[in-house]
Protein backbone atom coordinates (compact mmCIF):
# COMPACT_ATOMS: atom_id res chain seq x y z
CA UNK A 1 0.00 0.00 0.00
CA UNK A 2 1.65 3.55 -1.11
CA UNK A 3 1.52 6.33 1.13
CA UNK A 4 -0.41 8.73 -1.83
CA UNK A 5 -4.26 8.05 -1.45
CA UNK A 6 -5.89 5.57 -3.37
CA UNK A 7 -9.59 6.38 -3.36
CA UNK A 8 -9.98 3.80 -5.89
CA UNK A 9 -9.23 1.02 -2.87
CA UNK A 10 -12.20 2.41 -0.99
CA UNK A 11 -15.32 0.43 -0.81
CA UNK A 12 -17.07 3.75 -1.69
CA UNK A 13 -14.97 5.67 -3.87
CA UNK A 14 -17.57 8.44 -4.53
CA UNK A 15 -18.71 8.97 -1.01
CA UNK A 16 -14.58 9.08 -0.11
CA UNK A 17 -14.37 11.70 -2.61
CA UNK A 18 -17.28 14.12 -1.43
CA UNK A 19 -15.94 13.51 1.94
CA UNK A 20 -12.43 14.74 0.98
CA UNK A 21 -14.22 17.48 -0.90
CA UNK A 22 -15.82 18.71 2.24
CA UNK A 23 -13.06 18.55 4.59
CA UNK A 24 -11.08 20.78 1.91
CA UNK A 25 -13.96 23.04 1.75
CA UNK A 26 -14.14 23.13 5.28
CA UNK A 27 -10.80 23.34 6.21
CA UNK A 28 -9.92 26.70 4.39
CA UNK A 29 -8.07 28.69 6.34
CA UNK A 30 -7.97 27.02 9.35
CA UNK A 31 -5.23 25.27 11.10
CA UNK A 32 -6.39 22.45 13.22
CA UNK A 33 -4.97 19.18 14.92
CA UNK A 34 -6.72 16.31 15.22
CA UNK A 35 -6.12 13.47 16.89
CA UNK A 36 -7.14 9.60 17.15
CA UNK A 37 -6.70 7.77 20.39
CA UNK A 38 -7.39 4.27 19.06
CA UNK A 39 -4.89 1.37 18.00
CA UNK A 40 -6.71 0.73 14.78
CA UNK A 41 -7.70 4.02 13.80
CA UNK A 42 -3.68 4.49 13.62
CA UNK A 43 -3.69 1.46 11.71
CA UNK A 44 -6.37 2.19 9.19
CA UNK A 45 -4.80 5.98 8.87
CA UNK A 46 -1.77 4.85 7.50
CA UNK A 47 -2.74 2.04 5.50
CA UNK A 48 -5.17 3.65 3.90
CA UNK A 49 -3.24 7.01 3.22
CA UNK A 50 -5.32 8.89 5.14
CA UNK A 51 -2.85 11.96 6.47
CA UNK A 52 -1.49 12.40 3.32
CA UNK A 53 -4.61 13.02 1.59
CA UNK A 54 -5.74 15.88 4.09
CA UNK A 55 -5.89 19.56 2.99
CA UNK A 56 -2.85 21.94 4.21
CA UNK A 57 -3.91 22.93 7.63
CA UNK A 58 -5.59 19.84 8.41
CA UNK A 59 -2.50 17.68 10.66
CA UNK A 60 -3.78 14.13 11.87
CA UNK A 61 -2.39 13.12 15.31
CA UNK A 62 -1.99 9.76 16.93
CA UNK A 63 -2.24 9.76 20.40
CA UNK A 64 -2.15 7.32 23.09
CA UNK A 65 -4.41 4.87 21.71
CA UNK A 66 -2.16 1.21 21.84
CA UNK A 67 -2.78 -0.63 24.86
CA UNK A 68 0.87 -2.07 25.66
CA UNK A 69 2.78 1.08 24.27
CA UNK A 70 0.96 3.17 26.94
CA UNK A 71 1.48 0.54 29.75
CA UNK A 72 4.57 1.64 31.73
CA UNK A 73 8.17 0.19 31.83
CA UNK A 74 7.28 -0.42 35.92
CA UNK A 75 4.26 -2.42 34.82
CA UNK A 76 5.91 -4.16 32.50
CA UNK A 77 8.85 -5.24 35.17
CA UNK A 78 6.25 -5.92 37.53
CA UNK A 79 4.74 -8.47 35.30
CA UNK A 80 8.37 -10.11 34.67
CA UNK A 81 8.86 -10.24 38.50
CA UNK A 82 5.60 -12.14 38.77
CA UNK A 83 6.79 -14.23 35.84
CA UNK A 84 10.33 -15.05 37.83
CA UNK A 85 8.12 -16.64 41.01
CA UNK A 86 8.92 -20.05 40.69
CA UNK A 87 6.49 -22.53 39.65
CA UNK A 88 3.61 -20.35 38.49
CA UNK A 89 2.03 -20.08 34.75
CA UNK A 90 2.12 -16.57 33.77
CA UNK A 91 -0.79 -15.72 30.74
CA UNK A 92 -0.93 -12.79 28.61
CA UNK A 93 -2.23 -11.58 25.37
CA UNK A 94 -0.13 -11.43 22.66
CA UNK A 95 1.51 -8.19 22.17
CA UNK A 96 2.24 -7.83 25.52
CA UNK A 97 5.24 -10.73 25.13
CA UNK A 98 7.16 -8.70 23.08
CA UNK A 99 7.37 -5.70 24.72
CA UNK A 100 10.20 -4.44 26.14
CA UNK A 101 10.49 -3.99 30.28
CA UNK A 102 13.58 -1.95 31.75
CA UNK A 103 16.22 -5.76 30.86
CA UNK A 104 13.72 -8.21 29.14
CA UNK A 105 10.76 -9.32 27.69
CA UNK A 106 8.26 -11.75 29.10
CA UNK A 107 9.07 -13.72 25.58
CA UNK A 108 12.85 -13.76 26.66
CA UNK A 109 11.61 -14.91 29.87
CA UNK A 110 10.05 -17.85 28.36
CA UNK A 111 12.88 -18.86 26.44
CA UNK A 112 14.95 -18.90 29.88
CA UNK A 113 12.31 -21.08 30.89
CA UNK A 114 9.65 -19.87 32.40
CA UNK A 115 6.23 -20.85 31.59
CA UNK A 116 4.38 -17.86 29.86
CA UNK A 117 1.40 -18.69 27.77
CA UNK A 118 -0.25 -16.38 25.31
CA UNK A 119 -3.94 -16.64 25.72
CA UNK A 120 -6.91 -15.43 23.64
CA UNK A 121 -9.00 -14.65 26.23
CA UNK A 122 -8.66 -14.44 30.05
CA UNK A 123 -10.88 -17.61 30.19
CA UNK A 124 -8.59 -19.42 29.04
CA UNK A 125 -6.39 -18.40 31.87
CA UNK A 126 -9.07 -19.87 34.09
CA UNK A 127 -8.98 -22.91 32.49
CA UNK A 128 -5.67 -23.24 33.61
CA UNK A 129 -6.31 -22.41 37.14
CA UNK A 130 -9.09 -25.28 37.06
CA UNK A 131 -6.71 -27.58 35.40
CA UNK A 132 -3.47 -27.13 37.92
CA UNK A 133 -4.91 -26.59 40.96
CA UNK A 134 -1.17 -26.82 42.60
CA UNK A 135 0.16 -24.09 40.59
CA UNK A 136 -0.58 -20.23 40.54
CA UNK A 137 -2.07 -18.62 37.59
CA UNK A 138 -1.65 -15.22 36.76
CA UNK A 139 -3.23 -13.16 34.27
CA UNK A 140 -1.15 -10.09 33.03
CA UNK A 141 -3.98 -7.92 31.81
CA UNK A 142 -3.45 -4.36 30.23
CA UNK A 143 -5.99 -2.57 27.44
CA UNK A 144 -8.58 -0.13 27.30
CA UNK A 145 -12.09 -0.47 28.04
CA UNK A 146 -13.43 -2.92 25.40
CA UNK A 147 -11.15 -5.14 27.52
CA UNK A 148 -11.85 -4.69 31.11
CA UNK A 149 -15.55 -6.21 31.67
CA UNK A 150 -13.81 -9.59 30.16
CA UNK A 151 -11.20 -9.46 32.65
CA UNK A 152 -13.93 -8.53 35.16
CA UNK A 153 -16.30 -11.07 34.45
CA UNK A 154 -13.18 -13.77 34.97
CA UNK A 155 -12.34 -12.52 38.58
CA UNK A 156 -15.72 -12.63 39.26
CA UNK A 157 -16.04 -16.32 37.81
CA UNK A 158 -12.72 -16.93 39.94
CA UNK A 159 -14.32 -15.61 43.00
CA UNK A 160 -18.08 -18.00 42.32
CA UNK A 161 -16.03 -20.80 41.83
CA UNK A 162 -13.29 -19.87 44.68
CA UNK A 163 -10.79 -20.29 42.43
CA UNK A 164 -7.75 -19.81 45.17
CA UNK A 165 -4.87 -20.07 42.70
CA UNK A 166 -5.89 -17.44 40.17
CA UNK A 167 -4.64 -14.29 40.03
CA UNK A 168 -5.02 -11.07 38.01
CA UNK A 169 -2.41 -8.19 37.37
CA UNK A 170 -4.66 -5.25 36.35
CA UNK A 171 -2.68 -2.56 33.96
CA UNK A 172 -5.81 -1.38 32.55
CA UNK A 173 -6.62 1.51 32.02
CA UNK A 174 -9.36 4.30 30.99
CA UNK A 175 -9.68 6.18 28.09
CA UNK A 176 -11.39 9.52 28.77
CA UNK A 177 -9.19 10.75 31.25
CA UNK A 178 -6.14 10.23 29.38
CA UNK A 179 -7.89 12.10 26.72
CA UNK A 180 -8.61 14.86 29.71
CA UNK A 181 -4.42 15.21 29.76
CA UNK A 182 -3.76 15.51 26.58
CA UNK A 183 -5.61 18.68 26.69
CA UNK A 184 -3.52 20.17 29.99
CA UNK A 185 -0.36 19.09 28.21
CA UNK A 186 0.78 22.50 27.42
CA UNK A 187 2.73 20.85 24.76
CA UNK A 188 0.00 19.12 22.97
CA UNK A 189 -2.84 20.71 21.34
CA UNK A 190 -5.12 19.00 20.36
CA UNK A 191 -8.54 20.67 17.98
CA UNK A 192 -10.82 17.77 18.05
CA UNK A 193 -10.43 14.37 19.01
CA UNK A 194 -11.76 11.07 16.68
CA UNK A 195 -13.05 9.06 19.50
CA UNK A 196 -11.95 4.95 20.05
CA UNK A 197 -14.68 3.01 17.98
CA UNK A 198 -14.93 -0.76 20.11
CA UNK A 199 -13.89 0.95 23.07
CA UNK A 200 -17.14 3.51 22.70
CA UNK A 201 -18.96 0.60 22.21
CA UNK A 202 -18.34 0.28 26.18
CA UNK A 203 -18.47 3.17 27.69
CA UNK A 204 -20.70 4.92 25.52
CA UNK A 205 -20.78 8.95 25.01
CA UNK A 206 -21.23 10.16 28.45
CA UNK A 207 -17.52 9.88 29.60
CA UNK A 208 -16.07 12.05 26.77
CA UNK A 209 -18.93 15.00 27.32
CA UNK A 210 -16.42 16.96 29.57
CA UNK A 211 -13.78 17.38 27.14
CA UNK A 212 -16.68 19.81 25.05
CA UNK A 213 -18.01 20.87 28.39
CA UNK A 214 -14.62 21.68 29.89
CA UNK A 215 -12.40 22.26 27.57
CA UNK A 216 -14.75 23.17 24.40
CA UNK A 217 -13.37 21.06 22.26
CA UNK A 218 -15.41 18.49 19.89
CA UNK A 219 -15.18 14.82 20.13
CA UNK A 220 -16.68 12.27 17.13
CA UNK A 221 -16.98 8.36 17.84
CA UNK A 222 -15.64 6.84 14.56
CA UNK A 223 -16.15 3.37 13.08
CA UNK A 224 -12.64 1.62 11.30
CA UNK A 225 -13.77 1.96 7.41
CA UNK A 226 -11.20 4.38 5.72
CA UNK A 227 -14.83 6.31 5.03
CA UNK A 228 -15.73 6.48 8.45
CA UNK A 229 -12.83 8.19 9.59
CA UNK A 230 -13.24 10.58 6.75
CA UNK A 231 -17.18 11.46 7.65
CA UNK A 232 -15.60 11.63 11.59
CA UNK A 233 -12.67 14.12 10.29
CA UNK A 234 -15.58 16.03 8.41
CA UNK A 235 -18.01 16.47 11.36
CA UNK A 236 -15.18 17.36 13.41
CA UNK A 237 -14.09 20.35 10.73
CA UNK A 238 -17.83 21.26 10.88
CA UNK A 239 -17.65 21.35 14.72
CA UNK A 240 -15.13 23.61 14.65
CA UNK A 241 -16.21 25.60 11.71
CA UNK A 242 -19.16 26.78 13.54
CA UNK A 243 -17.68 27.18 17.18
CA UNK A 244 -19.01 24.21 18.69
CA UNK A 245 -17.82 21.47 20.76
CA UNK A 246 -20.36 18.58 21.20
CA UNK A 247 -19.50 14.87 21.15
CA UNK A 248 -21.23 12.53 18.33
CA UNK A 249 -21.81 9.65 17.36
CA UNK A 250 -20.50 8.70 13.90
CA UNK A 251 -20.43 4.69 14.66
CA UNK A 252 -24.36 3.74 15.43
CA UNK A 253 -23.45 0.62 13.44
CA UNK A 254 -21.27 -0.57 16.32
CA UNK A 255 -21.86 2.39 19.57
CA UNK A 256 -24.68 3.11 21.38
CA UNK A 257 -24.48 6.11 22.35
CA UNK A 258 -25.67 4.94 26.24
CA UNK A 259 -22.66 1.99 25.53
CA UNK A 260 -23.27 -1.54 26.74
CA UNK A 261 -24.91 -0.52 30.27
CA UNK A 262 -23.97 -4.62 31.75
CA UNK A 263 -20.35 -4.34 30.51
CA UNK A 264 -20.02 -0.79 32.00
CA UNK A 265 -21.48 -2.56 35.62
CA UNK A 266 -19.26 -5.53 35.33
CA UNK A 267 -16.57 -2.86 35.34
CA UNK A 268 -17.53 -1.29 38.35
CA UNK A 269 -18.12 -4.60 40.31
CA UNK A 270 -15.04 -5.69 39.92
CA UNK A 271 -12.59 -2.52 40.10
CA UNK A 272 -12.41 0.86 41.03
CA UNK A 273 -11.05 4.23 39.39
CA UNK A 274 -7.41 4.40 40.53
CA UNK A 275 -4.18 6.66 39.40
CA UNK A 276 -2.22 5.31 36.91
CA UNK A 277 1.10 5.93 35.22
CA UNK A 278 1.02 5.85 31.40
CA UNK A 279 4.18 6.12 29.40
CA UNK A 280 4.58 9.62 28.64
CA UNK A 281 1.64 11.46 30.08
CA UNK A 282 2.72 10.15 33.46
CA UNK A 283 0.42 9.63 36.19
CA UNK A 284 -3.17 10.46 35.06
CA UNK A 285 -6.02 10.77 38.04
CA UNK A 286 -8.71 8.01 38.13
CA UNK A 287 -7.56 6.80 34.38
CA UNK A 288 -6.24 3.18 35.81
CA UNK A 289 -8.55 0.16 36.88
CA UNK A 290 -7.67 -1.19 40.18
CA UNK A 291 -9.11 -4.55 41.85
CA UNK A 292 -11.89 -3.87 44.61
CA UNK A 293 -10.57 -5.29 48.01
CA UNK A 294 -13.92 -7.72 47.80
CA UNK A 295 -11.57 -9.68 45.41
CA UNK A 296 -8.43 -8.88 47.03
CA UNK A 297 -7.67 -12.56 46.90
CA UNK A 298 -7.51 -12.52 43.27
CA UNK A 299 -5.34 -9.49 42.90
CA UNK A 300 -1.66 -10.02 42.19
CA UNK A 301 -0.92 -6.21 43.27
CA UNK A 302 -2.26 -7.23 46.96
CA UNK A 303 -1.24 -10.94 46.56
CA UNK A 304 2.44 -10.77 45.81
CA UNK A 305 5.28 -8.17 45.88
CA UNK A 306 8.05 -9.58 43.49
CA UNK A 307 11.48 -7.62 43.53
CA UNK A 308 10.65 -5.30 40.86
CA UNK A 309 14.04 -4.08 38.47
CA UNK A 310 14.36 -0.29 38.50
CA UNK A 311 12.99 1.25 35.81
CA UNK A 312 14.78 2.06 32.75
CA UNK A 313 13.62 3.29 29.31
CA UNK A 314 14.98 2.54 26.33
CA UNK A 315 17.55 4.79 25.45
CA UNK A 316 16.92 7.15 23.17
CA UNK A 317 13.32 6.42 22.49
CA UNK A 318 10.58 8.57 22.06
CA UNK A 319 7.52 6.72 22.55
CA UNK A 320 6.35 8.75 25.52
CA UNK A 321 6.46 12.29 23.11
CA UNK A 322 5.04 10.13 20.22
CA UNK A 323 2.31 8.83 22.39
CA UNK A 324 1.01 12.91 23.05
CA UNK A 325 1.71 13.82 19.48
CA UNK A 326 4.52 15.89 20.40
CA UNK A 327 6.36 14.14 17.64
CA UNK A 328 5.79 12.47 14.49
CA UNK A 329 7.02 8.78 14.91
CA UNK A 330 9.94 9.96 11.63
CA UNK A 331 11.11 12.97 14.09
CA UNK A 332 12.51 10.12 16.38
CA UNK A 333 16.06 10.09 15.87
CA UNK A 334 16.28 6.25 16.09
CA UNK A 335 13.09 6.02 13.71
CA UNK A 336 14.20 3.70 10.56
CA UNK A 337 18.07 3.19 12.06
CA UNK A 338 18.04 1.58 14.95
CA UNK A 339 14.67 1.43 15.31
CA UNK A 340 12.69 -0.84 12.83
CA UNK A 341 9.92 -4.00 12.79
CA UNK A 342 12.71 -6.19 12.62
CA UNK A 343 14.89 -4.72 15.38
CA UNK A 344 12.08 -2.58 17.63
CA UNK A 345 13.72 -0.44 20.84
CA UNK A 346 10.45 0.75 22.00
CA UNK A 347 6.87 -0.12 22.47
CA UNK A 348 5.81 2.29 19.74
CA UNK A 349 7.55 -0.14 17.11
CA UNK A 350 6.99 -3.67 18.89
CA UNK A 351 2.88 -3.24 18.90
CA UNK A 352 1.56 -3.80 15.50
CA UNK A 353 -1.03 -0.78 16.46
CA UNK A 354 1.89 1.45 17.69
CA UNK A 355 2.32 4.66 15.91
CA UNK A 356 6.09 3.97 15.09
CA UNK A 357 5.23 0.61 13.65
CA UNK A 358 2.28 1.78 11.46
CA UNK A 359 4.24 4.85 10.26
CA UNK A 360 7.46 2.57 9.53
CA UNK A 361 5.20 -0.46 7.57
CA UNK A 362 3.28 2.25 5.45
CA UNK A 363 6.32 4.18 5.03
CA UNK A 364 4.47 7.11 6.20
CA UNK A 365 6.14 11.01 6.82
CA UNK A 366 4.80 13.62 8.91
CA UNK A 367 5.28 17.33 6.75
CA UNK B 1 -5.58 -5.07 20.46
CA UNK B 2 -9.26 -2.92 20.89
CA UNK B 3 -10.78 -4.03 17.96
CA UNK B 4 -13.40 -6.76 18.62
CA UNK B 5 -14.47 -9.51 15.81
CA UNK B 6 -18.20 -9.57 14.28
CA UNK B 7 -18.99 -13.28 14.54
CA UNK B 8 -22.26 -15.29 13.98
CA UNK B 9 -23.20 -17.09 16.93
CA UNK B 10 -24.10 -20.44 16.31
CA UNK B 11 -25.68 -21.97 19.49
CA UNK B 12 -25.60 -20.88 23.23
CA UNK B 13 -25.22 -23.41 26.13
CA UNK B 14 -26.65 -23.39 29.35
CA UNK B 15 -23.67 -22.06 31.25
CA UNK B 16 -23.95 -18.42 28.78
CA UNK B 17 -21.11 -20.14 25.97
CA UNK B 18 -21.96 -19.30 22.83
CA UNK B 19 -20.46 -21.47 19.70
CA UNK B 20 -19.53 -19.17 17.20
CA UNK B 21 -18.09 -18.59 13.61
CA UNK B 22 -15.45 -16.19 13.34
CA UNK B 23 -14.07 -16.01 9.46
CA UNK B 24 -15.08 -20.06 9.27
CA UNK B 25 -13.12 -20.87 12.57
CA UNK B 26 -15.70 -22.12 15.32
CA UNK B 27 -14.66 -20.97 18.77
CA UNK B 28 -16.38 -20.54 22.18
CA UNK B 29 -17.52 -17.27 23.74
CA UNK B 30 -18.89 -15.85 26.39
CA UNK B 31 -22.37 -13.74 26.19
CA UNK B 32 -22.45 -12.90 29.66
CA UNK B 33 -22.00 -8.89 28.94
CA UNK B 34 -24.79 -9.20 26.23
CA UNK B 35 -27.52 -11.15 27.76
CA UNK B 36 -29.81 -10.81 24.89
CA UNK B 37 -27.50 -12.08 22.19
CA UNK B 38 -29.43 -15.32 20.88
CA UNK B 39 -28.37 -17.87 17.96
CA UNK B 40 -28.19 -16.05 14.74
CA UNK B 41 -27.40 -12.71 16.01
CA UNK B 42 -24.24 -11.19 14.97
CA UNK B 43 -21.99 -9.72 17.81
CA UNK B 44 -18.70 -8.12 18.36
CA UNK B 45 -16.66 -10.29 19.82
CA UNK B 46 -13.61 -8.96 22.44
CA UNK B 47 -11.21 -11.90 24.17
CA UNK B 48 -13.46 -14.47 24.12
CA UNK B 49 -16.62 -12.24 25.19
CA UNK B 50 -19.55 -10.90 23.21
CA UNK B 51 -19.68 -7.23 23.47
CA UNK B 52 -22.13 -6.01 21.54
CA UNK B 53 -24.90 -7.48 19.21
CA UNK B 54 -24.94 -5.47 15.65
CA UNK B 55 -26.22 -5.98 12.62
CA UNK B 56 -25.50 -8.64 9.82
CA UNK B 57 -24.59 -5.05 7.46
CA UNK B 58 -21.57 -4.13 10.33
CA UNK B 59 -20.59 -7.61 10.43
CA UNK B 60 -19.51 -7.82 6.84
CA UNK B 61 -17.91 -4.69 6.95
CA UNK B 62 -15.41 -4.82 9.60
CA UNK B 63 -14.88 -8.75 8.45
CA UNK B 64 -14.07 -6.88 5.13
CA UNK B 65 -11.43 -4.81 6.34
CA UNK B 66 -9.81 -7.53 8.88
CA UNK B 67 -9.67 -9.60 5.66
CA UNK B 68 -7.42 -6.86 4.13
CA UNK B 69 -5.05 -6.74 7.10
CA UNK B 70 -2.04 -8.41 7.24
CA UNK B 71 -1.84 -11.77 8.54
CA UNK B 72 0.13 -10.97 11.20
CA UNK B 73 -2.35 -7.89 12.39
CA UNK B 74 -5.34 -10.44 11.14
CA UNK B 75 -3.38 -13.23 13.82
CA UNK B 76 -3.20 -10.76 16.34
CA UNK B 77 -6.75 -9.09 16.61
CA UNK B 78 -8.62 -12.58 16.25
CA UNK B 79 -5.96 -14.68 18.38
CA UNK B 80 -6.16 -17.59 15.98
CA UNK B 81 -2.63 -18.00 15.89
CA UNK B 82 -1.79 -15.87 18.78
CA UNK B 83 -2.68 -17.89 21.18
CA UNK B 84 -0.41 -21.26 21.91
CA UNK B 85 0.96 -23.96 24.24
CA UNK B 86 3.44 -22.76 26.49
CA UNK B 87 6.40 -24.06 24.14
CA UNK B 88 8.19 -22.21 21.75
CA UNK B 89 9.33 -18.30 20.75
CA UNK B 90 6.51 -16.38 19.14
CA UNK B 91 7.20 -16.07 15.70
CA UNK B 92 9.57 -13.05 14.89
CA UNK B 93 8.15 -9.47 13.23
CA UNK B 94 8.15 -10.19 9.28
CA UNK B 95 9.26 -8.00 7.41
CA UNK B 96 7.59 -4.69 7.37
CA UNK B 97 7.69 -3.77 3.97
CA UNK B 98 5.72 -4.34 1.17
S1 LIG C 1 10.97 4.97 16.46
FE1 LIG C 1 11.51 3.39 17.98
S2 LIG C 1 12.89 4.40 19.39
FE2 LIG C 1 11.84 6.02 18.26
S3 LIG C 1 10.03 6.51 19.50
FE3 LIG C 1 9.38 4.95 18.06
S4 LIG C 1 9.65 3.03 19.18
FE4 LIG C 1 10.83 4.57 20.29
Amino acid sequence: MATKTDLDSFRDPKLARELLDAIERLARGKNVNLMEVCGTHTVSIARYGLRSAMPEGVHLLSGPGCPVCVTSNHDIDTMIALARIPDVIVTTFGDMIRVPGSSTTLGAERAQGRDVRVVYSPLDALAFARENPPRRVFFLGGGFETTTPAIGATILTAHDEGLGNFFVYSAHKRTPPAIMAIEDDPETQVNGFILPGHVSTITGLAPYRPLAERYHVPGVVSGFEPVDILSAIARLLAQIDEGQARIENAYERGVLDEGNVVAQRMIDRVFEPCDATWRGLGVIPGSGSAIRPEFADHDAARAFSPDVEPTVEPRGCRCGDVLRGVIAPDRCPLFGRACTAEHPVGPCMVSSEGSCAAYFRYQEHSR
Amino acid sequence: MCLAVPSKIVSIDDGGIAQIDVLGVRRDCSVRLTPNAKPGDYVLVHAGFAIQVVEEQEADETLRLLQEMSDRELAEITGQQGADAPAGEPAAAPAAAR
